[in-house]
């Protein structure tokens, strides 16, 4: 039987590696594939505590969340088209049109 | 033996996701990424939500993961020289540390709270699927037509963004 810790360890440690990819790379596509980590490591942790603590609530909600991780694909994926197309390239630091 | 799958599907996700974040050229981070959702769907597995699983290899795997490739190869993206930012080892230390604190903390916390209505024996019964299905269509509509909605908004604004801008310059010379 494999505990609980267990299953939200693996879950953060998926986190904080997508956290880091966040915030040292500095392509934009490896940035949203980033967030794809964070949010499979939520979805880890949401199902475990489905199952050990025997609700449905947690996979619904873990379905939810794969929804919106297409929709944030879909809209991310866009985004990094339309900045391609002006100014052919995808590095972080050189979109700084709407900084303040 | 479950043991043992836990183990493996763990570590090779955990391995995968380092890479997705260390390797160099784009396209091999979203390999990588492939088989961390394909090893995270084996989780899943372990934890008796095969309608999870199922709809983690479909639409992650099969369609967020084709879309992420197709962007990767349409805009044929040259690999820069310094593919992270320049001050990250600043933020390794700190998150090494913060990730043991982390992990420290959850192998001490007891994790108990009030069981749900949805027992293994009663999941397993009708299968995952039928569990799922009656939850979320009788306590979860609602949320569920909200994110079918989100959906048809991301679809419109993804083809909103992405069509070619009409120039704005011929107005002018009319």
């Amino acid at each position: 039987m494999v505990p609980l810790s267990a299953y939200v360890a693996v879950s953060a440690v998926l986190f904080i590696t997508g956290l880091l990819g966040v915030l040292i790379r500095r392509n934009f596509i490896i940035v949203l594939m980033s967030v794809e980590i964070m949010l499979n490591a939520a979805n880890i942790n949401l199902v475990a505590f489905s199952y050990y603590l025997e609700s449905m609530a947690g996979q619904l909600v873990a379905l939810f969340v794969i929804a919106i991780a297409a929709g944030e694909a879909a809209i991310g994926l866009a985004i990094i088209i339309v900045v391609f197309r002006g100014k052919i390239s995808t590095n972080v630091d050189e979109m700084n049109l709407l900084k303040w | 033996m479950v043991l043992v799958f836990f183990t493996y599907f763990a570590l090779v996700s955990i391995a995968a996701g380092v890479l997705t974040v260390a390797l160099k050229h784009p396209v091999h981070c979203g390999l990588a990424l492939l088989t961390l959702l394909l090893h995270v769907s084996g989780l899943f597995i372990l934890l008796n939500a095969e309608f999870l699983w199922a709809v983690q290899l479909i639409v992650y795997a099969g369609a967020i993961l084709v879309l992420y490739l197709f962007v990767l190869m349409l805009l044929n993206l040259k690999t820069d020289d310094r593919y992270f930012h320049s001050t990250y080892l600043y933020f390794l230390p700190p998150a090494a540390i913060g990730s043991l604190y982390v992990l420290i903390l959850l192998f001490r916390s007891p994790f108990a709270g009030a069981k749900g209505d949805a027992p293994t024996v009663a999941v397993l019964q009708d299968g995952d699927t039928y569990a799922v299905g009656l939850k979320m269509f009788s306590d979860y509509l609602l949320q569920f037509e909200i994110v079918g909605v989100f959906l048809l908004g991301a679809v419109i604004g993804a083809i909103v963004l992405a069509k070619t801008p009409k120039p704005i310059t011929d107005k002018r010379a009319r």
